[in-house]
């Protein structure tokens, strides 16, 4: 099989415009390989969350074509593409939708056929995870916002995703929260793209970053490289927190 | 506020009235109201023998008497339109006390309370006795439509997120010095509402952008499937069932 | 307003049962057509953002029914939403949300009898939105095309929903209540009260779409017509008549058969209210006005309650409350007049679902 194909995530002059005329997507073209994880930056506007809608095919009808291991994003694979395609939302409130965190974490895994023990193993593994195993009766309304966030990537862990999508994963975390996020993102074995306006948690997570800017892929490469192109940055209104200077950072460990 | 906690009359327990299936829980309590608004109100003795059964299921699912009957209260409309009735009804009347009642409205009064308070209280220790989720478990496997289910399962899992929403808004308004006072402040109190509503209707839309990238396809599965025994039906329905003889009783005697 | 057990007898509750799960029934296919109107283009498909929206909507009918509007001195009123939800989200949507929302009171929170949920569905939930959503669109049509329009109809309609929701209560009372009150009694202070507490309702739910409409226009369902002019004409399809024409080929077809329906049901409504404000037994009003204020007043020393009823006070004229139910009796015929010359003058529908739709109607 070609290289190519095998890669988790290929995205190919992708364009999109609402029908009210504004258009997000200017064709863009990506790939990221198998159990990689990379942070896609960008300004406001810049059409990151357009782009997160069009990789499991809530929007589509653009030019261009989205691929997930192979398998072309499309009506006919949708039911298979949104198993493989998991998509932490930025507010976990909107992703907890069922009233205890088992059922909620198990909405996913049952909605694609799986039943019984087989669905209980599935659920407890995903909270395992995220260290949340022992809330797992809890209704997701009674715990802090660090621990709904956690709860939110177990329930689209608990679909096995080939892809893992996080929409601004550390938004209102405290930083104890977030270094526990981190560390869990860092001890899973799945790909991960990670929307996101904290350079620094991106330098810390992801060895390779992508610039989204103007609806166009702008840069792509080792996100220390890109963080500490000043040009780069300025070009695409991103701006590192005041007195953090990502040279002196480690490079993130990368994956054994 | 604050009390739009949805299920704050849910009492933690192990009782066998906690134990049941949820949906048994529902159909006994639905078929011993029905029963009691049957009761021709002239058996005063039989009103009395339901409240001797309830007692009973209160005993059974240990809820204290004086839970029952603090949430009684929300009674009080129907009593004061109850002690209005003999007043105002039709028909033959006597004097009590000086007063002239009618007979007809005096009956009345006494069917609505009666009736009303049995009702009341059957429906508190259903849900005294049955967790907020159990209750959709049951009302789901007692047929009501999915589609209504859901929605309502819906509405319990973001009524909380709503009304806090509802109560920053009112902090936020009260910091910056506004406190709705008379009708002229109506407007600002329904710029809220609105906003609440614009955010409850996006919210929405966002919730389902969330389930639909979890493969939902406008059917929730069944994640517990809720199943009765028949020794559990009968304890269940031991109490509509003794509440009918009552009522037999009642019409006969 | 929640009625218990035991206030109307079996049989009429049973009916009210029959007539609200009927309804219910109707509203769920056409609430699937109400919240596809709004899908997103490119989304996939609409039948399932109805439990999603609707359960959202039904959360905010049920939060906003805590938010007090104070009246004056320490009394306050609160929304009863019925009206507002019809005009938000539209008549099938809101005929489920307010259900969902009695439905949950009365099982969570014993508030309303479970054997008297068919009645307080049919007159909370049935009546309050059919009518509300009736006259809206019906005086939408008839005034200038502007926001200020929308938020006079908002008024009206949710002015009128609340005594026509008292009516309908009294309409079931008449046949299935359990004490021989006079009627005239029961209507004069059942519609005499709710006149002010429709008053409160009509004020907040006006402001209230003012508040949207202001914000986010495309969301309130009962005023899509208002914005589509332009769409219309760039289309080229209906450019001969952009006053009258339809909101939009989707929304079009569902309204006119509720719109019908609640036609209907406001007429026989609105034929009640005026034959009892003009046959109000002379002295007899006091008594009747005295007991719906002590219900009202009672009703505050509960009014921590998030579940507390509307209260307004001070209505202490028992004439006056008697002359406004006439002047709406009157009002509702004819805006209600107005609707059917409206709906005669377009295209006939061929409507047998009209009969589903128009429960308050066939109840009488």
């Amino acid at each position: 099989m070609d290289p190519v194909s095998t890669a988790s995530l290929e995205v190919s002059g992708l364009a999109f415009a609402y029908p009210d005329g504004h258009q997000a997507l200017f064709g863009v073209d990506f790939t990221i390989g198998r159990g990689e994880r990379v942070a896609l930056l960008g300004p406001n506007g810049a059409g990151k969350t357009t782009l997160v809608l069009h990789l499991n095919g809530i929007l589509t009808g653009g030019a261009g074509t989205v691929r997930v291991a192979g398998l072309e994003v499309g009506r006919r694979n949708m039911a298979e593409i949104r198993r493989r395609v998991g998509i932490v939302f930025q507010d976990p409130d909107d992703q907890l939708f069922m009233p205890t965190v088992r059922e909620d974490v198990a909405f996913g895994p049952a909605a694609a056929g799986l039943k019984g023990a087989e669905l209980e193993a599935r659920v407890d593994r995903a909270l395992e995870r995220v260290g949340m195993a022992e809330f797992k009766d809890r209704p997701p309304h009674h715990l802090s916002f660090g621990q709904r966030r956690r709860v939110a990537v177990a329930t689209v862990l608990a679909m096995e995703p080939e892809i893992l999508v996080l929409d601004e994963p550390s938004s209102n975390l405290d930083p104890a929260s977030r270094r526990e996020l981190a560390d869990i993102l860092r001890s899973l074995d799945v790909t991960v793209l990670m929307v996101t306006h904290d350079l620094p948690y991106a330098l810390e997570l992801c060895p390779r970053a992508l610039v989204l800017s103007d609806g166009v892929i702008a840069a792509d490469g080792p996100t220390g490289d890109l963080l500490a192109d000043d040009g780069l940055m300025r070009a695409h209104r991103l701006e590192l927190p005041y007195g953090f200077d990502p040279r002196s950072v480690p490079a993130p460990p990368g994956r054994g | 506020m604050g009390a739009g906690h949805s299920h704050r009359l849910y009492r933690h327990g192990h009782s066998p009235v906690h134990a049941l299936p949820p949906h048994t829980k529902l159909a006994a309590v639905l078929a011993f109201v029905i029963v009691v608004v049957s009761t021709p109100r002239e058996a005063m003795w039989a009103f009395g023998a339901y409240a001797v059964l309830l007692a009973a299921v209160a005993y059974a699912a240990r809820v204290p008497a004086g839970f029952l009957l603090k949430r009684l209260l929300i009674e009080v409309p129907f009593v004061a339109f109850a002690v209005l009735l003999p007043f105002v009804a039709e028909g033959e009347r006597v004097d009590v006390l000086g007063l002239s009642l009618s007979v007809n409205g005096l009956w009345g009064a006494w069917n609505v309370l009666a009736k009303g308070t049995l009702g009341v209280a059957a429906s508190v220790l259903l849900a005294a006795t049955t967790e907020l989720r159990e209750l959709l478990h049951g009302l789901q496997r007692l047929r009501l439509p999915p589609l209504l289910v859901q929605i309502a399962s819906f509405m319990v899992r973001y009524g909380d997120v709503i009304t806090d929403e509802m109560r920053r808004m009112r902090i936020a308004r009260e910091s910056r010095g506004f406190e709705a006072r008379g009708t002229r402040h109506w407007g600002v109190l329904a710029k809220s509402a609105g906003a609440l509503f614009i955010r409850s209707y996006e919210r929405g839309e966002r919730v389902h952008l969330a389930m639909v990238s979890r493969g939902y396809t406008g059917v929730v599965p069944v994640i517990d499937e809720v199943a009765a025994s028949r020794a559990q039906w009968s304890y269940a329905l031991a109490l509509p069932c003794a509440a009918l003889v009552v009522c037999l009783l009642g019409w006969t005697l | 307003m929640h009625a218990p057990d035991g206030f109307i007898d079996v049989p009429v509750s049973a009916a009210a049962g029959v007539l609200a799960a009927g309804a219910i029934a109707v509203s769920l296919r056409g609430a699937r057509r109400e919240l596809d109107d709004t899908a997103r283009p490119g989304a996939s498909g609409g039948a399932e953002r109805t439990a999603p929206l609707a359960g959202l909507v039904a959360a905010f009918i049920f939060a906003v029914q805590m938010l007090n509007f104070p009246v004056a001195a320490g009394t306050s009123g609160h929304l009863l939403g019925g009206a507002l939800a019809a005009i938000l989200v539209g008549p099938y949507t809101g005929v489920l949300c307010v259900s969902v929302v009695l439905m949950l009171q009365s099982v969570l929170f014993a508030d309303g009898g479970l054997t008297a949920l068919g009645v307080n569905i049919t007159t909370m939930a049935i009546t309050t939105t059919v009518v509300a959503y009736a006259l809206f669109r019906g005086l939408v049509k008839v005034l200038p095309r502007s926001r200020r329009s929308v938020t006079a109809a908002s008024f009206v309609a949710a002015l009128v929903s609340v005594p026509a929701s008292a009516v309908v209560f009294t309409l079931l009372y008449t046949v299935g209540g359990t004490t021989d009150v006079s009627i005239g009694k029961v209507a004069t202070a059942m519609v005499g009260v709710h006149v002010l507490i429709g008053l409160g309702e009509a004020a907040i739910t006006a402001l209230t779409v003012g508040a949207v409409i202001a914000v986010r226009p495309d969301l309130v369902h009962g005023a899509r017509g208002l914005g589509q002019k332009l769409k219309l004409r760039v289309n080229g399809e209906l450019v001969d008549a952009p006053e009258t024409a339809e909101p939009v080929p989707a929304a079009a077809r569902s309204p006119r058969k509720v719109w019908i329906a609640g036609l209907v049901t406001s007429l026989v409504l609105a034929g009640f209210v005026s034959f009892y404000a003009s046959a109000n037994p002379d002295g007899l009003e006091k008594v009747a006005a005295d007991h719906g204020i002590d219900k009202q007043a009672e009703e505050h020393a509960v009014a921590d309650s998030p579940l507390a009823d509307y209260g307004v006070k001070d209505v202490d004229d028992a004439r006056l409350s008697g002359g406004l139910a006439g002047v709406i009796g009157v009002g509702v015929t004819v805006v209600a007049g107005t609707g059917v010359f409206w709906a005669v003058r377009r295209r006939r529908a061929a409507d047998e679902r009209a009969e589903d739709t128009s429960p308050a109607g066939t109840s009488v």
